[in-house]
């Protein structure tokens, strides 16, 4: 759904000189705030952690964060680029489970069906998905929320109705991609940084990237302009699959295996909430890959001040953090719709 | 086109077209008909009526949620905190009925002044999703996915993060007591039903409410009072839902915020789209709503009874999903 801008006011010849100024200064405090505002926001609660919470600057902290946040964090990687398509996708964490369950189950076999099988199950899946949205036109909403349900179905059918729990045994090579540091930093925490670097060149540096802002910004212009609209739309969906596959992947690597068939459920609220925090709009066409690294990379260091530094419960913490998405999506419509007024003018 | 003499009129009024437009159409019934008959015929125990009342009572929480999501789908929006409004409203409830002595924070009040509680708990998280949506101008899905996680939040501060356990024996009855057999829970449904039906075909908010849905830019020129419109359809939404909640933590015997409602959101969208409304708003299927509820909720049964695994059911439910949307699309489309 669209948001409304306010009716124009009548008396524009009177105020015009003031309103080009105001239009001009309002469109950039707005694309400011949601180019750069998750960014501001982040290096804000850090320098504020660093000086009132001793515990928090402590650098196995720091680690433990972003070691935290880098599984959903790739997973938030492929959601921006479903996002900016206009479209969205809720089976996510579906397919991370689907990832995490195939590696486990393929970790007898050696490392390369260890990787390669779950990428090609959850590249399939958003293979489906995208095929179905952009060939039957379906919603996707309806097509992702039919893929929460039904890929959950299928990873409990592989799993016996959840009562299987596969354990890697020692695949040195494979665990190691998921327990091994480089610079003490774990290897999850690189890929994921890797995966957010390649998508940045892919969405900025490349005809597929414009091509995706083009397509949510307006199909059917897309389609008039010649642009492969169904392809794009199907490969987004891919990518999506594929970053929540190899989220999968690192789990089982760093955990062992042993992870329920329930693992990841709600992820895709997540990955949302941290795409839009990161200023990519909902509706399409607008977005950006540094946002949505900021915007994850925000949510895991909010539920860590408050629970590590303010001692709160973790249910304290879902409430700050839901309020804290409330008040940037408040902000973020606030400002684009003085915006979007200003420019009637 | 040619002109429609009243000759065609009246003969279309008699015997209604059975071609490929009205199966789509009817779609959710001849389905639930369907499986119905199917279920009647080869499923052991299934005539028996404690059979009936167990999948009644089963359907009726989700069909409460699914008439106030109908209602905001009506309007082009989608609530995806009613889960976490259930949530809040069966907290609400245990804090409320049960003694400060058994439970911190236990008020010890009557059951009744304890149900208006819950369910004015619903109300505001309601008018806040409208006031978030309609004044603000919030899309929908992050404005509610944010009290999604909050509103969780909140249920879990409440009870501090643990299950009350409540024996009140009002709510005992609530949740297994019946009128010559038919379960009070279901009665509440279907008089909801109908109280949903009469606003949204009988009364001016009801016309508003498919108007802003079909149209919200027209309805804004049009001069209809939009936002407070929306308001009331998150409001009622919130409301409903709080009911649901009520009615799962009598069945569950315990207000368990962890889990309560989880999950509702889908099944509830799920129901609605399954019953032939539009998810971009402005078609509003009461009755299909009743139907789709009923039919996910008979082919969970269904396949439970067949010893088909539930991993299963829920591919099958996924397939039904894209169906039922796919059917729509093109009958919409060759209109």
């Amino acid at each position: 759904m669209t948001t409304q801008p306010a009716p124009a006011p009548v008396h524009v010849a009177t105020a015009e000189l003031g309103v080009t100024a105001g239009a001009a200064k309002a469109r950039a405090l707005a694309s400011l705030v949601s180019r750069s505002g998750a960014v501001a926001v982040l290096v804000l609660l850090l320098i504020s952690g660093a000086i009132f919470d001793q515990g928090f600057i402590h650098l196995d902290n720091l680690r433990n964060i972003a070691l935290s946040a880098s599984y959903i964090g790739l997973i938030t990687a492929g959601m921006t680029f479903v996002i900016i398509s206009g479209g969205i996708d809720l089976s996510v964490g579906s397919l991370f489970a689907l990832g995490v369950l195939t590696s486990a189950f393929m970790s007898e076999y050696g490392s390369f069906w260890t990787i390669v099988v779950p990428l090609l199950c959850c590249a399939a899946a958003g293979f489906v998905q995208g095929a179905v949205i952009a060939w039957l036109r379906l919603p996707p909403f309806i097509v992702t929320l039919a893929g929460l349900t039904g890929i959950r179905g299928v990873v409990y059918y592989i799993t016996d109705e959840g009562n299987l729990t596969p354990q890697v045994p020692g695949h040195k090579a494979f665990e190691n991609l998921g327990q091994g540091k480089l610079l003490t930093i774990g290897y999850p925490v690189w890929i994921c940084l890797v995966v957010f670097a390649v998508g940045w060149w892919l969405l900025n540096r490349t005809a597929f990237g414009q091509a995706v802002q083009t397509v949510g910004g307006n199909d059917t212009a897309a389609e008039l302009m010649g642009l492969p609209v169904k392809r794009v739309k199907l490969l987004v969906y891919v990518i999506s699959g594929l970053t929540a596959g190899l989220a999968g992947i690192l789990t089982t690597a760093s955990s062992g295996g042993g992870q329920e068939a329930r693992i990841g459920d709600q992820y895709e609220l997540t990955a949302i909430a941290a795409v839009v925090i990161g200023g990519t709009l909902l509706s399409g066409g607008v977005g950006s890959m540094v946002g949505s690294l900021a915007g994850i990379t925000l949510w895991f260091v909010i539920s860590n001040l408050v629970t590590q530094g303010l001692q709160f419960n973790a249910q304290d913490q879902l409430v700050v953090s839901g309020g804290f998405l409330l008040v940037v999506v408040v902000l973020q419509t606030l400002l684009s719709r003085r915006a979007a007024a200003a420019e009637t003018h | 086109m040619t002109a429609v003499t009243p000759d065609d009129f009246t003969s279309r009024l008699r015997v209604p077209r059975i071609d490929l437009e009205w199966v789509r159409d009817k779609g959710v019934y001849l389905a639930l008909l369907a499986l119905g008959l199917y279920n009647v015929l080869f499923t052991p125990h299934f005539n028996e009526f404690s059979n009936m009342q167990l999948i009644m009572k089963q359907v009726s929480a989700v069909l409460i949620v699914s008439l106030g999501m109908l209602l905001v789908i009506g309007t082009g929006g989608i609530d995806l905190s009613v889960g976490a409004t259930m949530a809040i409203a069966g907290s609400v409830l245990g804090l409320a009925v049960s003694p400060g002595s058994s439970v911190s924070g236990g008020m010890g009040l009557s059951l009744s002044i304890a149900v208006v509680l819950a369910i004015l708990s619903g109300l505001v998280v309601g008018l806040f999703n409208g006031f978030v949506v309609g004044v603000l101008g919030v899309q929908p899905i992050v404005a509610t996915l944010s009290l999604l996680v909050g509103g969780r939040g909140l249920a879990l501060v409440l009870t501090s993060g643990g299950l009350v356990q409540l024996f009140t024996p009002g709510l005992t009855k609530l949740s297994a007591g019946n009128v010559h057999g038919w379960p009070y829970v279901i009665l509440i449904a279907l008089a909801l039903v109908v109280v949903v039906a009469v606003l949204v075909r009988r009364t001016t908010f009801g016309y508003r409410l498919v108007a802003i849905g079909g149209n919200r830019r027209a309805s804004v020129l049009a001069g209809l009072p939009v936002r407070r419109t929306i308001i009331t359809v998150y409001a009622l939404s919130g409301v409903l839902a709080a009911i649901a909640g009520i009615i799962a933590t009598a069945r569950l015997h315990s207000a368990d915020p962890s889990y309560l409602g989880i999950g509702f959101e889908l099944n509830a969208i799920t129901a609605v789209v399954v019953g032939g409304s539009a998810l971009s708003g402005g078609r509003v299927k009461i009755l299909g709503t009743l139907a789709g509820a009923v039919l996910m909720q008979l082919l969970t049964s269904t396949l439970a009874s067949h010893d088909v695994p539930a991993s299963a059911t829920q591919v099958i439910q996924a397939g039904i999903i894209v169906a039922a949307v796919y059917i729509q699309r093109t009958s919409r489309s060759s209109e």
